[in-house]
């Protein structure tokens, strides 16, 4: 049985870390059990509420459906690496603003998903809310309702997480 | 989660060493083999990830059509060039599944394989003939929505719950497998899976130590293609029945109908004789009526999944409607 050592860390926030020992640790227990990194949260576990979504190499994805020893050299962005308190990025200062959010347990989830997924439509990639498959696509409520509907809100605080993308998407646009 | 090796192979044929003992499994995206570990309806004594070798290519083949690597994710395939203008059906029939988070790690290799969404299947407490064979059915007589109209057994009335499979089967492509020592072998998607029988446990064609390296379509052909996805809410989840389908009109008749439906067997559902039926007829709610009776000849429901057999029925005549232009 070749036995595998981890030379290359997984660098998360632009600082690297070395990987777990116990092949189990999902890339969600493993940021905020072993990195310390506590924004990222845990709510089904399963794939089906995006609490847990972050980034990596740009691509958002469920950090719960993932172990964290499969991502040697990868790049992670959670929550505290799109902004900090002082100088929020332009999602968290919307989410702020439209009250995106109720008890803001969702929250983090759904600022990564919105931040890769504007990213998404600025690449011309088609969902399945999307007219045509040729695009271009423009950021309308129908397009933002289906691309975040791996993002679930226990409060309903969706109109203004909507309102929040919407903001941010116009003003990448112009 | 039960505790497992981890290994990373560094070559098809060292991948396909490591996968032929019975209690490994090859892992790619994960999203589901990971989800079915934690609830310990799978436990892999070692897995192995064959996330680093090179089969995530898309690419065209020789003759017109399209080959796409194992690991090629379904966001990739979805938003590929070729599949857009020439397979819309496909990027349709992914574009509905999942979420996009989901579909940035789901692979083709996965999703083909992807285990179904019976609630018994997935609840170690519960019989269940495809967890533990022998234990028993617990949907049969019991919870039953999701579960299958056709091709059922007494052992188990499971569906595979993908949308994927089914937009292969209409467009008939091939499951490419290859083992070690052996060269690739090719499975038309249409008998990828298997219809449960008395061996509920073993869901597809696929031997232990085969390992999926691709996907290919044939040249594209002319026609209207459509995926019509009937569900509980109108984004992220699973089909109650979809139906995928090509279809092509000359001089006001139907020239070509491929079709393919989900949600309603333990397979990507193609029914070769309603191509039969329809081609060559003029396009009208009788024609659409008739095709129905003989797609659901044989349907059986099981109390609560009865609605699927005239939910059936009409999504193949909207489906049929939409690509013939026929008011219904
Ligand atoms: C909440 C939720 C909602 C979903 N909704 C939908 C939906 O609406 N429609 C839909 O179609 N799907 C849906 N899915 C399922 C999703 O599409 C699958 O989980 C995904 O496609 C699996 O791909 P993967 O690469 O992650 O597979 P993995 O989890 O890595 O593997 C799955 C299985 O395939 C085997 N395998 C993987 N690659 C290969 C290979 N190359 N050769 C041989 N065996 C292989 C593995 O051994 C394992 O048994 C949903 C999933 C979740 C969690
Ligand atoms: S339908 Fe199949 S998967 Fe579901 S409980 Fe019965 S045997 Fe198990
Ligand atoms: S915690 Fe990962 S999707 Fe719910
Ligand atoms: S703000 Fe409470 S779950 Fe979304």
């Amino acid at each position: 049985m070749m036995k595998l050592e981890f030379i290359v860390p997984i660098t998360i926030n632009n600082t690297a870390h070395p990987l777990p020992d116990d092949p189990r640790t999902s890339l969600l227990d493993f940021l905020r059990r072993d990195c310390g990194l506590t924004g990222t949260k845990k709510g089904c576990d399963h794939g089906q509420c995006g609490a847990c979504t972050v980034i990596v190499n740009g691509q958002r994805i469920n950090s719960c459906l993932s172990l964290a020893v499969m991502h040697d050299g990868d790049s992670v962005t959670t929550i505290e690496g799109l902004g900090t308190p002082d100088a929020p990025s332009p999602m968290q200062k919307a989410f702020l603003e439209h009250d995106g959010f109720q008890c803001g347990y969702c929250t983090p989830g759904q600022i990564c998903s919105a931040t890769a997924m504007l990213q998404e439509i600025a690449n011309n990639m088609p969902s399945d809310a999307s007219e045509s498959l040729d695009g271009p696509i423009k950021p309308t409520p129908e397009e933002i309702r289906e691309r975040m509907s791996g993002n679930l809100c226990r409060c309903g605080a969706y109109a203004n997480i909507i309102a929040a993308i919407s903001e941010v998407a116009e003003g990448d646009a112009a | 989660m039960r505790p497992f090796q981890y290994a990373r192979p560094d070559s098809l044929d060292h991948a396909t060493q490591l996968t032929a003992p019975e209690d490994t499994m090859a892992i790619a995206g994960g999203t589901n083999l990971i989800d079915l570990m934690k609830l310990q309806v799978e436990t892999p004594q070692e897995l192995i990830d064959i996330n680093r070798l090179t089969m995530g290519e898309i690419a065209d083949t020789d003759d017109g059509g399209l080959r796409i690597g194992a690991l090629a994710t379904n966001t990739a395939t979805a938003a590929h060039d070729r599949v857009r203008s020439d397979y819309p059906l496909l990027a349709r029939a992914i574009l509905a599944g999942a979420t996009q988070q989901l579909r940035n790690k789901a692979t083709t290799g996965g999703n083909l394989c992807q285990r179904t969404r019976c609630y018994y299947f997935t609840n170690i407490d519960q019989p269940c003939n495809k967890r533990d064979p022998g234990s028993g059915c617990g949907a049969i007589k019991g919870i039953a929505r999701l579960h299958a109209i056709l091709g059922t057994s007494n052992h188990c009335i499971a569906t595979y719950p993908g949308d994927m499979a089914v937009a292969m089967a209409a467009l008939d492509a091939q499951v490419l497998i290859t083992r070690e020592g052996e060269k690739e072998r090719t499975v038309p998607v249409r008998d990828f899976h298997r219809l449960p029988g008395d061996t509920p446990e073993k869901d597809n064609v696929l031997e232990a130590g085969e390992i999926i390296t691709g996907v290919t379509l044939p040249a594209p052909v002319e026609g209207k293609q459509i995926y019509r996805k009937v569900r509980e809410r109108s984004s992220y989840a699973f089909a109650l029945v979809s139906v995928a389908a090509v279809v092509a009109m000359t001089d006001g008749r139907i020239s070509r109908a491929n079709l393919a439906f989900g949600g309603i067997a333990h397979k990507p559902w193609h029914d070769p004789r309603l191509s039969e039926l329809l081609v060559g007829e003029t396009p009208s709610a009788a024609v659409f009526d008739k095709a129905a009776d003989l797609l659901l000849e044989d349907a059986q429901g099981y109390g609560e999944n009865d609605f699927k057999i005239p939910l059936t029925r009409r999504a193949l005549a909207a489906t049929l409607a939409d690509a013939t232009g026929v008011e219904l």
